[in-house]
């Protein structure tokens, strides 16, 4: 059974890694890191929010939307997954919400510190597509919650290397008209690259 | 006014591209390039939900009060993407396959949202409609153009039709396997931004 959980928990972090094999998050995976430690900050919340909205997107999607979930309530033939989009998307920003409304009343030194990024999270395709991967694929509830962690630490992950490496970059001569995201780009591709090696494991 | 309408149409094709040049939904875009019949699709879903979008938020857009803006923009466009996504399960069953949870997450891409809170909330439905639909097919282009690279290069195919002979029957064409994966189309998309900068850097001032 742990060995279950934990190849996917690997699975999740290297080999199908949110931002470097699904392009997921891209636009604030290029926009937030330019600096390793607004990276990691982000990459915190991220991790965060995914470990939350994937298990329960799961219970709603398990106990509500499912074809046949609703047969509690004595309506088993109601299929409702249609309504699945604007279901967690809804339920994402409601919990992005609340969560920064419980961090800034217990625990503002984070709240300070993630503050800015939260709002951020929202919109990030990492967080939904999570949670649609986790559809697609049926996942358990208890499979959800490695699941959410797992993706959500791999683009932490990704953002942060990410970051370090532009820090680096700032001393590099590169090429008019390249300079900005263009480079970017190509840095991700490359680490994308070195990512796809973990793809032959077998766990 | 006649041209200036027309410049909301074309400027975000060419001049002022969401990929190239704003560097927008990027997102949920890529993964869809490696074969242009997905690509398509794709881009044509994003053209119409877009363009819807944009129009329906215009029409409503005195009568929401900005406090809940975000939320309403999100629905609409979730609303959208809900009806575009079952459409396409409907009639190209086997690209929906292919598409998996891209089509879904339409709506988290910036574009939408980022024309919504940029052009639709204040301007009036027709010329939302038409800057919806231009931006719509500027990230189509660049989709295309990353698409037709990737399956022509990748497997010497266009659409699914064998254009290059390949070597294994016969033929001359090796296939790059890299083009089909993931990172050559952050190169693509790297060298794409490159070539429009300095294009636009040569003097070209929007």
């Amino acid at each position: 059974m742990i060995e279950i959980y934990l190849s996917l928990l690997v699975k999740s972090i290297f080999v199908e890694n949110m931002a470097l094999a699904f392009f997921l998050g891209m636009c604030t995976f290029l926009a937030v890191s330019k600096q390793v430690e607004t990276a990691t900050g982000l990459g915190i919340a991220v991790i965060a929010v995914q470990t939350i909205t994937v298990p329960v997107n799961n219970l709603i999607y398990q106990h509500v939307l499912k074809d046949g979930a609703l047969a509690w309530a004595g309506l088993s033939d109601v299929d409702l997954t249609f309504l699945g989009l604007v279901t967690y998307i809804g339920i994402i920003a409601a919990i992005v919400q609340v969560l920064e409304m419980g961090l800034d009343r217990f625990v503002p030194k984070l709240y300070n510190a993630l503050g800015i990024f939260l709002p951020l999270i929202t919109v990030n395709c990492a967080i939904l597509g999570g949670t649609l991967f986790m559809v697609q694929r049926d996942y358990t509830f208890g499979e959800s919650v490695v699941y959410g962690f797992g993706s959500g630490a791999g683009w932490a992950l990704a953002i942060i290397a990410m970051a370090g490496i532009r820090e680096k970059m700032k001393y590099a001569d590169v090429p008019k008209g390249l300079d900005n995201l263009g480079i970017v780009f190509v840095i991700a591709g490359i680490m994308a690259i070195s990512f796809m090696l973990f793809s032959g494991i077998q766990l | 006014m006649a041209s200036s309408t027309a410049k909301i149409f074309t400027d975000p094709i060419f001049r002022n591209n969401p990929i190239a040049v704003q560097v927008l939904g990027i997102c949920s875009s890529l993964a869809v390039t490696s074969n242009l019949k997905t690509t398509m699709v794709m881009a044509l879903a994003v053209v119409v939900v877009l363009g819807l979008s944009n129009f329906s938020l215009s029409i409503i857009r005195n009568y929401i009060p900005s406090s809940i803006r975000i939320i309403v923009e999100m629905t609409i466009i979730a609303s959208l993407v809900i009806i575009a996504d079952q459409f396409i399960k409907a009639y190209f069953f086997e690209i929906s396959k292919q598409l998996s949870v891209f089509v879904g997450l339409i709506i988290t891409n910036c574009i939408l949202m980022g024309r919504a809170e940029a052009f639709a909330i204040k301007n009036p439905p027709f010329q939302s409609l038409l800057d919806g639909l231009g931006n719509g097919a500027g990230y189509g282009l660049v989709l295309i153009v990353v698409g037709t690279i990737r399956e022509l290069v990748g497997a010497g195919k266009l659409l699914g039709i064998q254009v290059l002979p390949l070597a294994t029957d016969g033929g001359w064409y090796t296939p790059n396997g890299l083009f089909l994966l993931a990172p050559s189309a952050f190169f693509l998309i790297g060298l794409i931004i490159w070539g429009v900068q300095l294009i636009i850097a040569k003097g070209v001032k929007a």
